[in-house]
This record gives C-alpha cells, structure tokens and sequence, in this order.
C-alpha cells in the first residue's frame, strides 16, 4: 500500500517548506520535519513512508532510512494509541521510576516494550525528558505527566482505558 | 542572598506567555534600545562588558563568540538556538520557552541585529512538543507585532525566525551535529575547527547559543552590560538557572547571582536534604559533570571557578543531589546506560568504550565484577576522551572515572561479596544490630 500525504499532512509540509532555503540543501531539511508528519499520520515510518519521503524531499531512500533509525523518536513499528514513555534518567529513578517502569508493565502483562493485545498501550524506557524538578516523568504521547507514583500510572492507564 | 531575578522575573505569572504580558513588563524594550539607539558595534561593547557566558555548558564568553562573525559578509548568516536540553538532570530551558518564550526571541534578534544574521532557528528536541508549540505561537506573534520579518522597527533589518523539531537524539545538542540534523542528515558531529563561524549551517558562518544565553540578551541592553556583569562575580557574570533535583526538599528551577554559596543555595533556598536525611554527595551541572562529595562542598561558590577548582564543572546547572541511602553503582551503572545509548556511533573509542564501560559497571552491579575491572576502566579512559571527535567521549569518561574513585569501597563491595550477597551481608548485619540492641 503506497503511501502519501492527505491534505492536512500536506498543508503542514508546505509550511515547513517555507522555513528553508529554497535549493536542494533546503529541501533536505525537510526530511526530518517530513519523517515527523508521516508518522503523525501513519503511524510510525514503513518503507513505503521513507520512499514518499525521498521522494518529496529529492533525496535517497537509503538517506531516509539512514536518518529514520538515527533518531529514538521515529518509530519503525506500529505502538499502542498510548505510548508510555517513562523516563528512567538518574533522577527519575532516584525517585522511584525503575520500579514504577517495571511494576507498571507487570500489571499491563507486557513486557518492556511491548504491545497490550488490545492495541491500547505500549510501555517504553526513555532518557531525561528535561523535567528531573518534577519527577518523576511519564510521556504519554506529546504530554508530560511529573510527579508520577505507582497508584498515579494505575489511575491514568484506567483513564486511557475509558477513553474512546 | 536570596534568588535574583533577572530571566526568571514574573516567569510564573498566569498569562506571561502571551507578547501583551511580557511587554507590560518591559519586553522588547531591549530591542528598540538596541535598534533605535545603539549601533552593532556597541551593543558587542554591552555584551562583552556583561561577561555573559555560554549556557550550554561548556561557559564560552559570548561577546567573544558573536565578534568572530564578520557583519557585512556577503550571503546568508545564520543565527540557532539550542534547545535540545538532553543533559540528565537539566530542565530550565524547557521552563523558559513554556513560560516566557519571548525573551527567547528578544534575545535571538538583538543578536542577529549586532552580528548581521538573516535567518534564525530554534532547534528543540522531540519530546518537548509543548515548548515547541509555545515557541511557535510567540513567534507569531512577535510576527504579527513587527518584530520580526522584513524591515524591523522600521531599521530596513530582516530577520526571520523559525522553530525545529529533533527526533530523540541527546548528540544533537553538540551544536555541529545539531547543524547537521537540520541539515536533514544523521546527527553526527562534525570535526572542529573549522568552527560554526567560518562553516556552520549549510556552510556558512553561523552562530550557536542555548536558550538561557539568549534569554540574558535583551535584560543586559536594557540595563546595560556593566549592571548585569554586577550581578556576578568578576569573572563570572550575572546569573544563573540552576535546577535541582533528587533528594532534596524543594526542587525546581532558580536564578542565583553567580557566586552565591553552595550552601545557601542549598540548606536556605532548597530546603536540603529531603526528609531530614544526610548527604552522600552531588552532581552539579548534569550528569556529564563530576560527582562531589560532602567535604568538597565547603566553600564553594556557585560560579565557573569555583565548582572547577573543586574538580568539577558548573556545566549546565543542574544539581542532582543523593542522599545517604543512594546506591553510587546503580547510579554510576544508569548514567552509563544513557551514555552508551546515545553515543552516535561515528567514533571508534567512543562508541566501543561506552559499550565497554556499560558491560563492565553492568556485571559489578550484577554481582559478577571482576578484581581487575576497576583498573580496566582507568586504564580504557585513557584512550577514549582524547580520540573522538566531539566532547561526547570526556562528558561520560570524566564523571565515571569521578564515580568510581570516589565510591571505590562501594564498588569494591559489589566486586568482592556480590550484589544479592552485598545485600544478604547488610541484612545479617542489620539483625546482628537488632539483637544486640534487644
Ligand atoms: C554531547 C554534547 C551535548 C550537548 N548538549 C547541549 C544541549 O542540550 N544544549 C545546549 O545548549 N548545548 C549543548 N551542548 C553544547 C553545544 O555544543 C554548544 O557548546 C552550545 O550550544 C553553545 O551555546 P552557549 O554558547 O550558549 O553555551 C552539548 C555538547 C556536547 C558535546
Ligand atoms: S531524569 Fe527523568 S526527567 Fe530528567
């Protein structure tokens, strides 16, 4: 199934477009912004993805995909609707997010990493997410949850769950 | 002494997000002095009077930094912000482009207008999609309002400014990887020289600053460099977020003139130790910075001298603290574990040496150290920092080494009896204890 930009994606593209020069060094500065709107679209970055990517950005597939698996952030697989990103940096485990992390996955039956069988949730291990004053520090997709505690996760993952 | 204000100042108002607010308590005020009043020339003068420097960690003065740019070059000048705050421990820059994101662009315009620059970006890291967000609205207001685009403050300068979203990648805050990654490529750091002010961004002469070195600009042209310098100590101007985390009974983010006591900033700002316990030691600027114990505190001041003459670095500011019950080999074994992470992989010394370091502290805490492998790790130091091309390979050697030498009896402990067994030997102890106390 190829993959393309739908209009919104697009219309978003052509406002990065309009922050770089207008050459092919400029075009290339898109490939990183391009990566990002494809995955807010699709997902996470398929082949067919770093091949519409090339493409737009007049650059290599293999330059895409070189730049894909350089970057934590891009994701290569589909995860669950909540990503659960806890960071387990020196001062978030200082506080006790190491067994938040591991108590957490226990309860969702998955393993570090893994996929709910649901589809809803997927509990990773981050680095410092810049917010150590408040730790410590759960990303559930773009936004920061500080000050977490075992009981805080539980309450939220029950959140998500109601949610449509 | 108390906090001292000067970046932070009404930060937490409701509302000081908005261009209204910050203007109704002085912002762009900077920009029309230096616009309508100064000359590029002067406003050098003011910055280099203010000794301002860097922020991002490794201090360099930036009046010296921004005189390196020839003004009336020919062709495109670019202008970054670094955002991409990755060092464990650090969280300041993310609370000025939430809270106060216009002082950011203040700063960054005052600097384009001095220096001759064209084109900003700020480069944020991926996972701050709300400060990039923030950002990003400030910026169209600052649009809106004139301050940016063509013809500023009817001076006939152009400047135009724009937010970048990285990916996940702590190298990318190297400031020639992060040129790099907006280049659209990996981000790998490039070797220096030729600095980012011959060939930086796509190869032209461009200047670098982190977001707190901006932030002082536009306050030092509105109350003058010698007003902020004051602030300081002589060689270390103004002042500083610091940002404390860990065990320690009021976290967050503080501005503190530069020079203020260890132990004011400590025992009177935040609080101490958390739950009245005692201290094991610090990190003072992020976790690439050495650890210092108790005894090294005495006397220190918070500036660039002091925290250096002590054996560490200021850094980016970032305080963690431990307490008493702090194992030193998880942490020295989890900030390994970051470094080994995100070294890019482009040298040699530096990605084998940090997947050694990781294999070796990981089997120490493990329980299946070696005798030998405290020397090891001395000995592989002394190939790693001096071979790579970027500061990467020092910013996790230096603080490993500061671990292992100044906790060597703990990490003895784990050699020697085992982790599971270093456990079960302070457990008898603790019901030896028990019994004789009955
Ligand atoms: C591995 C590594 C990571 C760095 N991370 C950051 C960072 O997150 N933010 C930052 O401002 N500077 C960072 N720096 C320093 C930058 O290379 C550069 O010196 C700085 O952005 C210059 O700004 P300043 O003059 O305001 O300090 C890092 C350097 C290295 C070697
Ligand atoms: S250590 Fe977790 S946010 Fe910094």
């Amino acid at each position: 199934m190829a993959f393309s930009f739908n209009e919104s994606s697009m219309n978003e593209f052509h406002k990065w477009g309009k922050k770089f020069p207008e050459n092919p060094e400029g075009r290339r500065s898109l490939v990183i912004p391009a990566l990002w709107i494809s995955q807010w679209q699709n997902g996470y970055i398929s082949k067919d993805v770093v091949n519409y990517v090339a493409e737009i950005t007049g650059t290599e597939p293999l330059h895409v995909w070189g730049v894909t698996t350089f970057y934590t952030m891009f994701k290569r697989e589909k995860t669950g609707k909540f990503f659960l990103q806890f960071c387990t940096n020196i001062t978030c485990t200082l506080m006790g997010a190491d067994q938040i992390f591991v108590n957490t996955c226990k309860k969702l039956g998955i393993k570090p990493g893994e996929t709910t069988s649901d589809g809803k949730f997927t509990a990773v291990e981050v680095e410092c997410l810049g917010a150590c004053g408040s730790s410590p520090t759960l990303q559930v997709n773009d936004k920061y949850y500080t000050h977490m505690t075992e009981s805080e996760v539980e309450k939220l993952i029950a959140e998500f769950r109601g949610a449509k | 002494m108390a906090e001292n204000k000067v970046i932070l100042d009404h930060i937490d108002d409701a509302g000081e997000q908005a261009i209204e607010a910050y203007q109704a308590h002085g912002g762009y005020k900077g920009l029309e002095k230096a616009m309508k009043q100064m000359t590029p020339a002067q406003i050098l003068d003011e910055i280099k009077i203010s000794n301002l420097r860097g922020r991002g960690g490794a201090g360099f003065p930036a009046g010296i930094k921004w005189s390196f740019i020839k003004r009336d070059a020919p062709g495109p000048k670019y202008l970054i912000c670094n955002a991409d705050e990755g060092e464990p421990g650090t969280f300041k820059d993310r609370k000025i482009m939430t809270s106060k994101p216009h002082i950011i662009i203040e700063g960054m315009i005052i600097a384009a207008y001095c220096m001759g620059l064209d084109t900003g970006y700020i480069y944020i890291r991926g996972e701050f999609f709300e400060p990039y967000q923030a950002m990003d609205k400030a910026i169209e207001e600052a649009y809106s309002k004139g301050f940016l685009g063509k013809n500023i403050l009817g001076t006939g300068f152009n400047f135009d400014l724009h937010t970048y979203l990285g990916a996940g990648a702590y190298i990318c805050g190297d400031e020639t990887a992060l040129m790099n990654s907006l280049e659209g490529k990996r981000g790998y750091p490039r070797l220096k020289p030729p600095f980012p002010a011959q060939f930086g961004l796509y190869g032209r002469p461009t200047t670098v600053h982190n977001v707190e070195t901006f932030a002082a600009v536009a306050p030092i042209i509105a109350n003058g460099g010698k007003w902020y310098s004051e602030l300081g100590t002589p060689k270390s101007g103004g002042t500083k977020l610091f940002g404390i985390s860990g065990h320690v009974e009021r976290p967050g983010v503080y501005e503190l003139s530069l020079g203020t006591p260890w132990k004011e900033f400590f025992e009177d700002i935040a609080g101490g130790v958390r739950g009245g316990k005692k201290l094991k030691a610090i990190i003072p600027g992020g976790s690439s910075t050495p650890v210092l114990l108790p005894h090294e505190l005495e006397g220190m001041l918070l500036d660039y001298e002091s925290i250096q003459s002590k054996g560490s670095m200021l850094g980016t500011g970032a305080v963690i603290v431990f307490d008493e019950t702090t194992d030193m080999v998880k942490v020295a074994y989890r900030a390994m574990k970051f470094y080994a992470h995100e070294s890019c992989g482009q040298c040699t010394p530096c990605r084998e040496g940090c997947d050694w370091y990781y294999d070796i502290l990981g089997r120490i805490y493990h329980g299946e150290g070696r005798i030998e492998d405290l020397d090891t790790l001395e000995d592989l130091a002394k190939y790693i920092g001096p071979n790579t091309i970027c500061a990467f390979g020092d910013a996790f050697v230096t603080p490993m080494l500061a671990f292992i030498r100044k906790f060597r009896s703990e990490f003895m402990d784990y050699i020697e009896k085992g982790k599971y067994g270093l456990q079960a030997v302070l457990d008898a102890e603790k019901k030896s204890e028990e019994i004789n106390h009955a």
